[in-house]
């Protein structure tokens, strides 16, 4: 390759990679692309997370669509950071990791896709330390049960 | 479908925000089939993130478990009336969009 081409490659590199370096932000691709919820949880660094009673998961007991799963979590846990939410049985079980600051409660609420009845995972991080809540959501897609 | 507008309301509720947003988006699986039955390529969002008045409040990181047309809710203490919210996503595509609106 001469100096020529070789600048010119540089520059087309340039422009078509920069975009996506001004527009990079954080997305744990390992933990999104894991198949288990014991893999996804290594790659949020909470492995062992302890059972919290302060940890308050509002689902439906049953949901008919299971396209659309309203879910509402609550952390009354001192100094949460994040919460994490993972449907256990879906085919990339870790959904969303919110990380709150400056004044943000460790509160959301969001609709997820549930595609058979599964255990709701939801991790708390508060002080360094990882906490977990369960909750069971049967899901009848066309009337069959679940 | 597309990805296309968005809507938020900000309310303030006994010294907490309440911000729930609505983004309107496929979030597509890349499993689901088209009636020709070719595979819907994956395309969801990857991060949303909220900001009070410029200062990034929440930060999140979703899949393509989140149902389409997402809507979320927060909360922040300690907003004003008059309050800017802003909130953006990007998605897989590299395409973004964002809102804004004063805490009512």
């Amino acid at each position: 390759m001469n100096p020529m081409r070789r600048s010119l490659a540089a520059a087309l590199a340039v422009i078509v990679l920069k975009p996506f370096a001004a527009l990079a932000t954080t997305w744990n691709k390992e933990g999104f692309g894991a198949k288990t919820p014991a893999d996804a949880l290594k790659t949020l660094g909470a492995a062992n997370p302890v059972a919290s009673k302060d940890l308050l998961i509002e689902a439906p007991q049953i949901a008919e669509n299971g396209a659309v799963v309203p879910i509402e979590i609550t952390s009354n846990i001192p100094g949460t950071t994040s919460l994490a939410v993972l449907i256990d049985k879906n085919p990339f079980p870790l959904v969303g990791k919110f990380e709150f600051m400056e004044g943000a409660l460790p509160f959301v609420k969001l609709n997820v896709k549930v595609g058979e009845s599964s255990d709701v995972r939801v991790i708390a991080e508060a002080g360094g330390r990882h906490y977990v809540a369960t909750k069971e959501i049967k899901v009848t897609i066309g009337g069959c049960g679940g | 479908m597309a990805a296309g507008p968005m809507k938020m309301r900000a309310t303030l509720n006994g010294g907490v925000t309440d911000v729930r947003v609505l983004i309107t988006h496929p979030m597509e699986t890349g499993q689901r089939k088209d009636p020709d039955g070719k595979l819907v390529p994956l395309h969801f969002i990857q991060n949303v993130t909220v900001k009070l008045n410029g200062r990034t409040v929440v930060e999140s990181q979703i899949s393509q478990g989140i149902s389409r047309n997402p809507v979320f809710t927060f909360r922040i203490k300690g907003g004003a009336k008059g309050d800017r919210i802003e909130v953006s996503w990007i998605d897989n595509h590299g395409e973004t969009n964002k809102t804004e609106t004063a805490v009512a």
